[in-house]
């Protein structure tokens, strides 16, 4: 059974039709690669599923149950998360609290107005623990705002991942950086999602990423769906190679 | 970095409560070393810096700049007037209770206006609402006493009235003062409490990126109308300690210039810094009676000292004193 | 019959006014994205000016002279605007609106205790202009005819300034910058010179709101807080950054102040807040406003 799956999801700015019926599925486990060019509706097919744009018809189910009208906090708790192509993250805060922010949240503790955060040790004892395993232990009493670009992505993808999301969208989390740094940044967020068993859903670009980290591709093209299934399939499909890079593969 | 001082897990407690001792055995001795008047000063910037810190809890952690705190002051300081004038009260523990639940009334009605809008719109929203509250005093006077205002004769302490033998003048600077600090002393570890919660890390993550802390689950709107009420009843409580010592409220205190002065207060000390706002109030507060003293164009003056500090030191007197501290514990 | 248009009248000149004042706060705010706290004290600037070049300066004077120099006031604002941008506001546009509201706010401050300074605390009046109008019969009551000439004004300047803004080439790099000001420099528009432009029109309509209304209500110390409240509720309801708004949340104040003067004057400013507050819920941005 998919773990996500999307009927006839669209959604219009205008004339421009961003998302157009696309029918979307993933699989539990699976780490999906969802590919295009620039405005081929990709991340707004993201943020229709992860709430921050709203669909103007068409359906999401998640785990079998309609989400389609959920708010964006729902659909959290559903166990949606994602990550942002420009880092969005808490600049005047250290990086431990960007990440134990989202664990309070999940925790539902976020609320809690009478209590010193300080007393949560199993939260900050397990924000460190998620810190470390990106690789920014060094950083966690750094504001956020004051850390390197390469860092900046990875623990923006490190507070999606301390909500333990069962789906995980991450846009283009190599963006922005050199291409020395996108090997190990990637190589860090796959072992993390891989060994944790997170189904992830990742925006990418750089073809050689999508073919050496997903399980399973879909292209999209002008707000539908142009082909998908696995790398190999991908690298084979003379449409995909033609409308996307616009010379076949050499 | 002055930020930083807003952010990590928080420092603990018990070097908190150390470190601020000097300062609170300070202002308890003050009062039998000052003049009667400069106590008398001292007792209305404490009041006021317990409505600054109300206000910054909005503009320092949660990014929005209210410009119509006035109300909830002025809602706190009715609260009482009425119920003298109306009940025939006079404990002040019972004032302190009915300027609460006034004030906490008031702002979740208003909060469920305003906290739908940011920036510039909140600010115009807060103004405006409070301008309902002023025009309400204004033109109601049979009940509000219009601009004569109303008195406030001085309150029971814990049940205990003011000897006759004693002049108002002492029992304000002796016996009220040490109830305005004992007050002002709660508010300031309870505050300090409330930016140091989760819920305050979630205020701050609000402020720092919106989009960002709704997609990690905090529901940005109740957050903030709770931040909301919170403020405007620290407020609403200092109007309530305001009333006796003044002896008298008006309209003026709902009149959005005095929201204005509030703002300024924060700016003054600095609203980056926790203590920033409660420096700038009792620095405000002295500052205004030289002003006002000095000439009868002490809203130049003040409008003067407010540009060039906006203009030149942005981050207030605590965050200056912090940056140079800084410099000087590196050039050492 | 008579009465009612008397209501009429009276609304309309308080529209006049308030679409002045108001109109130039939005156009500030549709270029320049800062809100003008001290937008009320050009206002006031252009009451005293006028009613000081009106009332003393040049008093006895032909009045045809005095007429033309109504307009005295609006160009003292105009001044004082195009000094003030480039000099208090252009060091804030790269930083957070916070700090713009505040630096307007004391910018307020000062400019109240400047016209204290120089005009005293007493009120200014130039009534001379007013008087001298008479009045005409409406129905059975009189009506002076220089509110006519105010309501006349308003609605010249409306006219006025909507050629400009829709039919001047002026006026599209206004819109230009009003839409996205990063495209307009890049396209060549000098964004100094639009900002400042702006500003001084904007100040312009204010002081213009002042000079024509105080001839026949004085200039007092406190006007322009007043004024700035009720341009706030004009721009709430009608959308800030839209002139349209503007014209379309001052018709709705005047009509509001005026039947509550005459029905509910307790109420009045409070109505008028919940008019405001009810646009809110229904449209956010106001009747013409823009989302964010």
């Amino acid at each position: 059974m998919s773990l996500l799956l999307t009927t006839k999801l669209t959604k219009h700015f205008g004339e421009n039709r961003a998302v157009d019926g696309v029918d979307f599925a993933v699989r539990e486990g699976q780490v999906l690669a969802l590919i295009g060019s620039n405005g081929a509706g990709k991340t707004s097919l993201v943020n229709l599923i992860s709430g921050l744009l709203r669909a103007d018809s068409g359906q999401i189910q998640f785990r079998g149950v309609d989400v389609t009208a959920e708010s964006v906090h729902g659909r959290i708790r559903a166990g949606i998360a994602r990550s942002f192509q420009l880092v969005n993250l808490f600049d005047q805060l250290t990086c431990l609290d960007n990440v134990a922010l989202s664990i309070f949240a999940r925790e539902g503790k976020a609320r809690k107005l009478f209590s010193l955060a300080r007393r949560y040790r199993g939260i900050w004892e397990e924000a460190a623990e998620v810190l470390h395993r990106f690789g920014l232990d060094g950083k966690a009493r750094m504001l956020a705002g004051g850390i390197a670009q390469g860092e900046r992505k990875l623990l923006d993808v490190a507070v999606a991942y301390a909500l333990h999301p069962r789906l995980l969208f991450l846009d283009e989390p190599t963006s922005g950086v050199s291409t020395r740094e996108k090997a190990p940044i990637m190589d860090t967020i796959s072992s993390i999602v891989r060994s944790q068993g997170i189904t992830a859903v990742i925006i990418e670009h750089d073809m050689d990423i999508v073919f050496n980290y997903s399980d399973r591709i879909v292209c999209m093209h002008q707000g539908t769906i142009l082909a998908e299934g696995t790398p190999d399939e991908i690298r084979r499909n003379e449409s995909v190679t033609t409308t996307l890079i616009g010379t076949p593969a050499s | 970095m002055t930020a930083a001082v807003l952010s990590g897990e928080g420092r603990s407690p018990v070097k908190v409560v150390a470190s601020a001792a000097p300062v609170v055995v300070l202002l308890w001795v003050l009062p039998y070393v000052l003049a009667p008047y400069k106590t008398l000063l001292l007792t209305y910037g404490l009041v006021m810096a317990i409505a600054a810190l109300g206000f910054n809890l909005l503009l320092g952690y949660t990014g929005l700049l209210s410009f119509g705190h006035s109300a909830f002051f002025g809602v706190g300081a009715y609260a009482v007037a009425f119920m003298v004038k109306y009940l025939d009260l006079t404990s002040m523990e019972l004032f302190i209770v009915g300027a609460t639940v006034a004030s906490a009334f008031v702002t979740a009605l208003f909060g469920l206006v305003c906290v739908r809008y940011t920036r510039i719109f909140f600010s115009i929203l807060t103004l405006a609402l409070s301008q309902v509250l002023w025009s309400l005093a204004f033109k109601f006077f049979w009940v509000t006493g219009g601009t004569d205002g109303l008195r406030v004769p001085t309150p029971r302490l814990l049940g205990r009235a003011v000897a006759a033998s004693e002049d108002k003048t002492t029992f304000l600077v002796h016996a009220y003062y040490s109830y305005v600090l004992v007050v002002f002393l709660a508010c300031v570890a309870l505050m300090w409490v409330i930016v140091n919660s989760p819920f305050g890390k979630a205020l701050q993550a609000i402020r720092d990126n919106e989009t960002r802390a709704e997609f990690v689950g905090v529901q940005i709107w109740r957050y903030r109308w709770i931040a909301f009420m919170v403020s405007g009843v620290f407020t609403g409580l200092a109007g309530a300690l305001w009333v006796p010592l003044n002896g008298l409220t008006t309209p003026d205190i709902l009149y959005w210039p005095f929201s204005g002065e509030i703002v300024f207060m924060a700016v003054l000390g600095g609203f980056r810094t926790f203590s920033g706002p409660i420096v700038g109030a009792i620095v405000f507060n002295y500052l205004k009676t030289y002003a006002v003293g000095f000439t009868v164009y002490w809203q130049l003056l003040l409008g003067v000292i407010l540009v060039t500090l906006v203009l030149a030191l942005p981050t207030g007197i605590t965050g200056t004193a912090g940056q140079l501290l800084a410099r000087l514990r590196r050039a050492a | 019959m008579g009465i009612l248009l008397i209501h009429i009248l009276n609304a309309l000149l308080y529209a006049s006014v308030l679409f002045l004042i108001a109109g130039g706060l939005s156009l500030i705010y549709g270029v320049m994205r800062i809100v003008n706290l001290a937008h009320g004290n050009l206002y006031a600037i252009g009451a005293y000016v006028t009613a000081w070049v009106v009332g003393q300066w040049l008093v006895g004077a032909p009045t045809v002279v005095l007429y033309l120099l109504i307009p005295a006031g609006a160009l003292a604002a105009a001044a004082t605007g195009a000094i003030i941008e480039p000099t208090l506001l252009r060091p804030f546009y790269k930083r957070a609106e916070e700090y713009q509201l505040l630096v307007t706010f004391g910018l307020l401050m000062i400019l109240e205790d400047v016209v204290r300074f120089i005009w005293g605390p007493y009120p200014l009046s130039a009534s001379v202009l007013w008087s001298e109008l008479g009045s005409i019969a409406i129905g059975d009551a009189l009506y002076p005819t220089y509110n006519l000439l105010v309501i006349a004004v308003g609605g010249l300047a409306a006219a006025f300034l909507w050629m400009f803004v829709y039919r001047t080439r002026f006026g599209v790099v206004l819109r230009a910058a009003s839409q996205d000001m990063r495209m307009a420099a890049a396209l060549g528009i000098n964004v100094n010179r639009v900002y400042v432009q702006a500003f001084t029109l904007g100040c312009f309509m204010a002081g213009l709101g002042g000079a024509i209304i105080v001839p026949s209500q004085s200039a007092v110390l406190g006007m322009s807080v007043d004024a700035l409240i009720l341009a706030f509720i004009v721009v709430v309801i009608g959308g800030l950054g839209s002139l349209e708004g503007a014209l379309v949340g001052a018709l709705v104040v005047g009509v509001v102040r005026e039947a509550g003067i005459a029905l509910f004057p307790e109420i009045e400013l409070a109505i008028l807040y919940l008019i405001a507050a009810i646009v809110l819920l229904v449209r956010p941005a106001g009747l013409f406003g823009r989302t964010a």
